[in-house]
């Protein structure tokens, strides 16, 4: 790999491929943020129209769509941190890339358990078994 | 690097040569709303996604529990406009990065301020006008 230009921390690296992720994982967050005012806005139509659609919440696919939100939301939040840590502490860009290391292994630790309690419903919904 | 394109490097509007803090204040907000919003997006989705069997107890019932407290009704307002600036500012920003023509950065940034004020709009009234008796 051709080492990243000296003097910028965001042209090359892990530098780089951060900041492409913290655009992507924002995008995707920001969207799903509309589409959930409108869902939460059936509230004021009924009860029965707010839980008729909770309910897709609830079905296998959408609940595997949520870890990935939440996986989304968690790296956006952690690589967040790290970025006012790099604009806001002295020796923040000395230590980018091991924060970005810091920043991966909470996201794995958290999203282990994470996603074992958000899918329990559905695998035991699915294959029966109770984990 | 056009005059164009080095007037909105540093902030400037061609018309108006003067400098604005503008963009200084919307780096600083980005920072300021996204700490609170750690505290405040985490805990939401720690609180429905995770806790006590998760999505599957989500109702109108559940909403009418929590939103008869005045507590979470300023906490699902404050991360709805805080969310809601947040995001709308990194879209814009998006959007000068990657439309080069200014008919289309102009197009697609007010579609972006119109759809966002709507939902934030639609969101307060939602939160101020809720009725658990409905239906």
């Amino acid at each position: 790999m051709a080492t990243a230009p000296v003097g910028t921390l965001y042209r090359g690296g892990q530098g780089m491929w951060s900041w492409v992720a913290q655009r992507i994982t924002g995008i995707a967050v920001f969207f799903f943020l509309y589409v959930h005012v409108l869902d939460t806005a059936l509230v004021r139509v009924s009860p029965e129209a707010y839980d008729l659609i909770i309910a897709t919440y609830k079905t296998p696919i959408v609940n595997l769509l949520e870890v990935g939100l939440v996986g989304a939301v968690l790296y956006h939040a952690l690589n967040g941190l790290r970025v006012i840590a790099v604009d806001f502490w002295a020796r923040g860009p000395r230590y980018q890339r091991q924060m970005l290391w810091g920043v991966v292994g909470i996201w794995v630790v958290v999203m282990i358990p994470g996603t074992y309690y958000m899918m329990r419903h559905t695998v035991e919904a699915l294959f029966g078994a109770t984990p | 690097m056009s005059l164009a394109d080095r007037s909105i490097a540093l902030g400037q509007n061609s018309r108006n040569r003067q400098r604005s803090n503008f963009e200084l204040y919307a780096w600083l907000f980005m920072r300021v709303s996204g700490i609170v919003l750690i505290f405040l997006v985490l805990g939401h989705l720690f609180i429905m996604n995770i806790l006590d069997g998760g999505v599957q107890r989500i109702n109108f019932a559940f909403v009418a529990g929590r939103w008869a407290s005045p507590f979470w009704q300023i906490w699902d307002l404050a991360m709805l406009w805080l969310a809601m600036l947040h995001g709308t500012n990194g879209l814009r920003t998006i959007i000068n990065d990657y439309a080069e023509r200014d008919q289309t950065r102009f197009w697609l940034k007010m579609l972006l301020y119109v759809s966002s004020a709507f939902i934030i709009l639609l969101g307060t009234l939602v939160i101020f006008t809720f009725d658990p008796t409905i239906g």
